[in-house]
């Protein structure tokens, strides 16, 4: 495939190159700061105005992979995946103009879900910036609200630094994605290149003292309570506090659930965990709340769906808070002990001062929630023996045959809710859907990033029949690049989320949701990607068997209930407590 | 309840930076009656001084989001009797006005000043609070005012921490 006859540097050829204080050019220069920061992956798209930055990237092919997205917004979820199964900051090209416009999503996503993400963008020359010229827009302006810091270089001298600050401020402190516009004139042009890591931003303390008095108090708090709540967010994921955790938890023996973001960090079958919070969260952890004395909430930011109303939230209850980011305490819900600091480092300290304790009776609370959840909406929905197939049998499955092993990449929608309510998430950070933005479109091409940061790691797409609708042009970049991720479509033939809300909300006027779909599975094949098409309850579990046992990418459809329904809801706005079990 | 609220800003000299500090008053609704911004005592730090009609609750939250910007140094909101603060003002008038002699006297009276006079027009300087500078237009009005024009507020915090020092500081350490 080879188009040049000019062959790409081998390893040692660049190594040698790297090691010298050369001058190059900007380009090339944006290629080795990547490497220094240990980029091994980037996901993108060529245009002309970054096309002297994949010119230089054709000489380092054995150091870094490029992986040839099928649209920008693809480039932005894969990062987001490979970022969040792997921990480590993901990389996305783009050129200016309709490349750069196709990342807004992408960044607004990272940003929501705090996702550290590292954007290079090319711009056209500096001579011509704010002229209007060809493929001219102002990334930088655009971006501004939806990043978590941006930067337009326009000199070639300037590269190294704008990267390395770009890397320690997407992955430091609460991490986020940042956006660097290079001019195409900076791209050209040379210098004397070297490259000094970022380590310290005046302006910016990342990671905030912790306050020893906060501790104190919070410890008090706890040792005092008889219905203490751990809620467990994304913050304990991204500090990898979940030993400490599970630690706090046992030693006090308090119950913890988690957020939609939250989850993994706690294994389910943790005899402390219990369930999920939130609009489809589980029975126990909403209703009861509302009778906990203590919210010990970690790495949370109390989002609506969680709350619903926050007049009546937590209405008996002390409120702990920790959480790294200043802003987010008493933004929603006001802290009567706030800890401003990492969820680890806080979580230790914690640890020390909290007593042992157990609370039987409280917990014997949330068994029973449990039960009557189980009862009225569990058994059904897992274990049905007639009608069409469900979305949470097939989950059921899925969860028992990869072990609750897998990382499992959810799209938006009901088949997100029921995956996430189902799923037996055994391990960290396998846990990948697009939370404080719900993005349809996300998970195929966050599910392509997961494989590629974790390719030791079985991954599974969740998608809905209409969010693989949105991004599925990313199949070629599966064919092509030989990612192995599977790839379930649970296909309602509706825009199900929506069509239940107008059942419930909207006298069953099913506006613009049903779904006339192609053929999926003819689709996949078009992209030479085997799969096959499921209807039938007795076919499900070998199909399963054969997507895993399947060496590389593999589609799965699943033809479920059209008109199903995700219980428990807790309808928008409304009191959680007044989660409907139907 | 809404009233005047003075917030002040410290930041890096960064291109953009208003654009960021504003996005998030535009975001919660909030309209910016004034936004003065200069260099501080300190090269490379800015100090933002920004008026708006709000509630103390929602600035507090405000201000959490401005802080978290990279590089912004610290946010401040403050009450009205928590700075000391002055807005300056500019009066065009016609020369001519200056015949009848009383001008100065009114010119005097409220403690203003002539800046520069020319054959045509004369300007005057005046600062003050927003009430006393839209006053004085009205008392000017009689010799005709042929242009008017205002500051934003400019302000210092009264209570005595030494923010000074803590800037200071950070000329120490070198912008990243
Ligand atoms: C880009 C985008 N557009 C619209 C929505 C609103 N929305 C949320 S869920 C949903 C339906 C998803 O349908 P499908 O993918 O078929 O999943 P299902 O709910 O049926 O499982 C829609 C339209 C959204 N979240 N994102």
């Amino acid at each position: 495939m080879q188009q040049k006859d000019v062959l790409p540097m081998k390893a040692e050829e660049a190594d040698k190159r790297l090691a010298a204080k050369p001058v190059i050019s900007g380009a090339e220069a944006v290629i080795r700061s990547l490497i220094a920061e240990g980029v091994d992956t980037i996901f993108g798209y060529p245009g002309g105005a970054i096309m002297p930055i994949y010119d230089a990237l054709y000489d380092f092919q054995d150091k870094v992979h490029h992986i040839l997205v099928r649209h920008e917004q693809g480039a932005t979820h894969a990062a987001q995946g490979y970022a969040r199964s792997s921990g480590r900051t993901g990389v996305a090209f783009a050129t200016s103009g309709p490349g750069a416009t196709n990342l807004v999503t992408g960044l607004a996503d990272a940003y929501m879900d705090s996702t550290p993400m590292v954007c290079i963008t090319g711009q056209v020359g500096a001579a011509l910036l704010g002229t209007d010229a060809f493929q001219e827009t102002d990334v930088i302006g655009i971006t501004m609200p939806i990043t978590k810091w941006n930067i337009q270089v326009t000199r070639q001298e300037d590269i190294p630094g704008a990267i390395a600050k770009a890397f320690y401020i997407a992955r430091s402190g609460r991490p986020g994605p940042v956006l660097v516009d290079i001019t195409k004139n900076a791209q050209f042009g040379e210098f004397e290149y070297e490259y000094i890591p970022c380590t310290a931003i005046r302006s910016y303390q990342p990671v905030p003292q912790l306050n020893q008095d906060a501790v104190t108090a919070a410890a008090a708090v706890i040792n005092e309570a008889k219905k203490p709540f751990l809620l467990v967010g994304h913050g304990v994921l991204l500090s990898g506090a979940e030993k400490a955790l599970i630690a706090l938890a046992e030693k006090a023996q308090i119950p913890m659930a988690s957020t939609l973001l939250g989850l993994s960090a706690v294994p389910v079958d943790h005899p402390l965990y219990v369930g999920m919070l939130g609009m489809h969260g589980n029975y126990g952890p909403n209703v009861l709340t509302g009778e906990c004395d203590t919210l010990i909430a970690v790495g949370m930011r109390f989002d609506d769906r969680v709350t619903g109303d926050v007049e009546s939230y937590a209405n008996k209850a002390k409120v702990i808070h920790i959480e790294i980011d200043a802003a987010e305490i008493n933004k929603i819900i006001k802290a009567d002990v706030a800890l401003h600091a990492d969820a680890k480092t806080a979580l230790e300290a914690l640890l020390e001062e909290v007593n042992p304790a157990s609370h039987e009776e409280w917990l014997a609370e949330f068994q029973a929630a449990h039960q009557k959840e189980y009862d009225k909406v569990q058994h059904r929905e897992l274990y049905p023996e007639a009608g069409e197939l469900k979305m949470a049998e097939v989950i059921r499955l899925i969860s028992e045959k990869t072990k609750g092993e897998a990382v499992l990449v959810t799209d938006v929608g009901q088949h997100q809710m029921v995956a996430s309510r189902y799923y037996r998430f055994k391990n960290p950070n396998t846990n990948i859907t697009s939370g404080g933005m719900g993005t349809m479109g996300f998970s195929l091409p966050a599910a392509m990033g997961a494989k590629m940061g974790t390719p030791e790691k079985e991954v599974v797409a969740i998608i809905g029949d209409g969010c693989f609708q949105m991004t599925l042009q990313e199949l070629g970049t599966i064919y092509q690049s030989k990612i192995g991720v599977k790839i379930v479509i649970l296909n309602n033939n509706f825009l199900g989320m929506v069509r239940q809300w107008q059942q419930l909300f909207f006298d069953k006027r099913y506006s613009s949701t049903e779904m006339v779909n192609p053929d999926f599975v003819q689709i996949a094949k078009g992209f030479y990607i085997p799969g096959k098409k499921i209807t039938a309850r007795e076919d499900i579990s070998a199909a399963i068997d054969e997507m895993l046992a399947h060496n590389g990418a593999y589609l799965l459809e699943v033809v479920v209930e059209k008109e199903d329904n995700v219980f428990p809801m807790v309808p928008a706005g409304a009191p959680i407590a007044n989660i409907r079990l139907e | 309840m809404q009233k005047e609220y003075t917030v002040t800003v410290y930041t890096e000299d960064r291109i953009g930076i208003t654009n960021r500090i504003t996005i998030i008053f535009t975001r919660r609704g909030i309209n910016i009656t004034s936004l003065t911004t200069a260099e501080t005592e300190i090269p490379g730090v800015y100090k933002f001084i920004i008026t708006v009609m709000s509630t103390r609750e929602k600035l507090d939250k405000v201000v959490g989001q401005i802080e978290r910007l990279i590089e912004i140094h610290r946010a401040f909101v403050h009450e009205e009797e928590e700075v000391v603060y002055q807005e300056l003002a500019l009066y065009k008038i016609s020369t001519r006005s200056l015949d009848t002699g009383d001008i100065e006297r009114l010119i005097r009276e409220n403690q203003a000043r002539i800046l520069t006079i020319t054959a045509d027009y004369f300007v005057i300087e005046k600062t003050g609070h927003q009430q006393e500078l839209t006053d004085f237009i009205k008392k000017l009005e009689p010799y005709g005012l042929i242009e008017y024009s205002k500051s934003g507020r400019v302000a210092i915090v009264k209570w005595s921490r030494r923010f000074h020092e803590h800037l200071k500081e950070l000329q120490a350490v070198p912008e990243s």
